[in-house]
């Protein structure tokens, strides 16, 4: 049961909506009849590889961009409020930041702009910046730029955070931290829309995946719903069958041959399983795994082929 | 007041953004006075080619009017086109961030760059160039010159808007130092061939140069109500043009 229907719409909106959102420009259309909800306190990960509309979405929901039909809305009105700017903390994709200031400067102003700022400290430690304070942005890393990105998008002290691609050219411990700071933000009843084309990182952070593709809502659920929905189960094992013989069998999806065993993707292994041993009895090494949301990914937009 | 906290720290880290870009600061304030050396001091000193106003107390209005061109076309456009290609308007538009702070903190500092650049040419033209004026028609030449950087920051503006982060300095150039030749800031502007004079009427920047020239008592003739006129209308225009670009950059036209 959605919690849509639990809440009173009109009292509390919803932190961010699109409804029957579609976007076009020019004769590209970038999102075609989207709708999503972020209900609060929660982390929702818009999931999708590049070009499938992810920073169109992020854009509408922060009021830069206006959609060409549908409406998209931030705590039940326009994104571009007054009110709604000081409630929502953005991290957007973007190349350079004036970068003959220093970190604690760029913190300085941007906290300057909100009614209750997170205290200076608060967002220093939130953001992993401890340290790097009096650097320039021009002299700072790839990982700490992000960072300062973040702190920025937070120091507001938001209700509503909306990170475009936040960890993107980071290496894995970089990405690591942030996953953490950004459930620190969770503990402390934030609503998050994240983008992201790492699967990983939409398995670890989100409470509820879309998966968006050419501008489309394929899938929506858990991480692990996603997972099951999408790809089922993997079976890895010895066999004297070949590659083909496999194949033939029903509800098989995906057969790969590596050194010594076949790895066999279906949504329905166990059907597989007494099919495999029916045909031979001489099969060892059976191993079944749950596809990783990589796999579900690949199955659900067929980036794959 | 929290809003005018924001204007001035606004102020505060736009001037530090600019005086940690030496490529903007330096070549700001020393092009003026190292042609007016060369030109107005070293030659011009003693030569009084108008009116009994010598050359050095000529071109100290006319490159006034150069170096405020270049602080306010260079601050405002190179800024500008850089901080939207980069996307970092765009950020700072999520933002409750009242947009007139950001307008307001670099007109500040054009005109700060200019009253620099101007009293940097005052004390070359007073002591090095034996420039002489009443302390009266200094001061209305420094505030017509100061009220130039409103037009020309103007000018910038639409250039920012339509440029790209690498485009807009050569575009600037491109019509920062014609624009300067033209209007007889650089050679007097009645020492031009007289189709260039022609040209110089359609120039702003001739504009300013003639009503600084005119505390002086060196202008060249035409009535200071149409220079001010001019001014307002190309002021009109440069405004106008950046804000069909502000609304264009704006989520491309949002409602």
């Amino acid at each position: 049961m959605k919690s849509t229907t639990l809440r009173n719409a009109v009292d509390d909106p919803a932190p961010a909506m699109l409804a029957g959102v579609s976007k076009s420009y020019g004769s590209t259309v970038a999102l075609r009849d989207v709708s999503l909800t972020i209900e609060p306190g929660e982390l929702v990960a818009l999931l999708g590889p590049n070009g499938a509309g992810k920073t169109t979405a992020v854009k509408l929901l922060l009021g830069l961009l206006p959609p060409s039909s549908g409406t998209a809305r931030v705590f039940g009105a326009n994104p571009r409020e007054a009110a709604n700017r000081m409630r929502t903390g953005a991290m957007l994709q973007i190349a350079r930041v004036p970068e003959t200031l220093r970190v604690r400067e760029h913190i300085d102003l941007f906290s300057s702009y909100y009614r209750t700022p997170m205290p200076y400290r608060d967002v220093i430690d939130a953001a992993g910046l401890r340290g790097v304070e009096e650097r320039k942005f021009g002299d700072l890393s790839g990982g700490q730029r992000q960072r300062l990105l973040f702190a920025l998008a937070i120091c507001g002290n938001p209700d509503l955070l909306i990170l475009d691609e936040p960890t993107v050219g980071l290496d894995i411990e970089a990405r690591r931290g942030l996953w953490v700071q950004i459930r620190a933000l969770l503990g402390r009843g934030k609503s998050v829309l994240l983008t992201t084309h790492y699967l990983e990182e939409a398995d670890a952070l989100a409470n509820r995946v879309i998966v968006i593709d050419r501008g489309t809502i394929i899938a929506e659920g858990t991480p692990d719903q996603i997972k099951q929905r999408a790809a089922g189960k993997r079976i890895r094992c010895r066999t004297a069958l070949s590659v083909d013989d496999v194949r033939a069998i029903p509800f098989v999806t995906t057969v790969d041959a590596e050194e010594d065993a076949v790895v066999i993707g279906t949504p329905a292994s166990d059907i597989v399983i007494r099919e495999l041993l029916a045909r031979d009895p001489g099969l060892s090494d059976l191993e079944i795994t749950s596809a990783g949301l990589e796999e579900a990914f690949l199955a659900l937009t067929g980036s794959g082929r | 007041m929290k809003t005018i906290r924001i204007y001035l720290l606004e102020m505060k880290y736009e001037f530090l953004k600019v005086v940690r870009t030496p490529a903007y600061a330096i070549p700001t304030i020393a092009f003026p006075a190292i042609f007016y050396i060369f030109f107005g001091i070293t030659f011009g000193r003693h030569q009084q080619p108008h009116g009994g106003v010598t050359l050095a107390k000529y071109l100290l209005a006319t490159y006034g009017t150069f170096g405020v061109l270049g602080a306010s076309l260079f601050g405002f456009a190179v800024t500008i086109a850089m901080e939207r290609g980069y996307g970092w308007m765009q950020v700072k538009r999520t933002s409750p961030m009242p947009i007139g702070a950001y307008f307001a903190a670099k007109m500040a500092i054009a005109v700060m760059f200019s009253a620099i650049v101007v009293a940097v040419l005052y004390v070359l033209g007073f002591t090095l160039g034996d420039v002489r004026m009443p302390v009266g028609a200094a001061i209305s030449m420094f505030a017509i010159l100061m009220s130039g950087a409103v037009t020309f920051s103007a000018l910038g503006l639409a250039i920012g808007y339509f440029a790209g982060p690498t485009s807009a300095a050569p575009i600037v150039n491109l019509i920062f130092l014609p624009m300067s030749i033209l209007s007889g800031l650089w050679i007097p502007i009645f020492a031009l061939p007289k189709f260039i004079q022609n040209i110089a009427l359609a120039l702003p920047a001739f504009h300013l140069s003639q009503l600084a020239l005119g505390t002086i008592g060196a202008a060249s003739g035409g009535s200071r109500a149409v220079h001010v006129i001019a001014l307002m209308v190309a002021t009109a225009v440069f405004l106008a043009l950046a804000y069909f670009g502000y609304r264009r950059d704006e989520g491309k036209m949002y409602g």
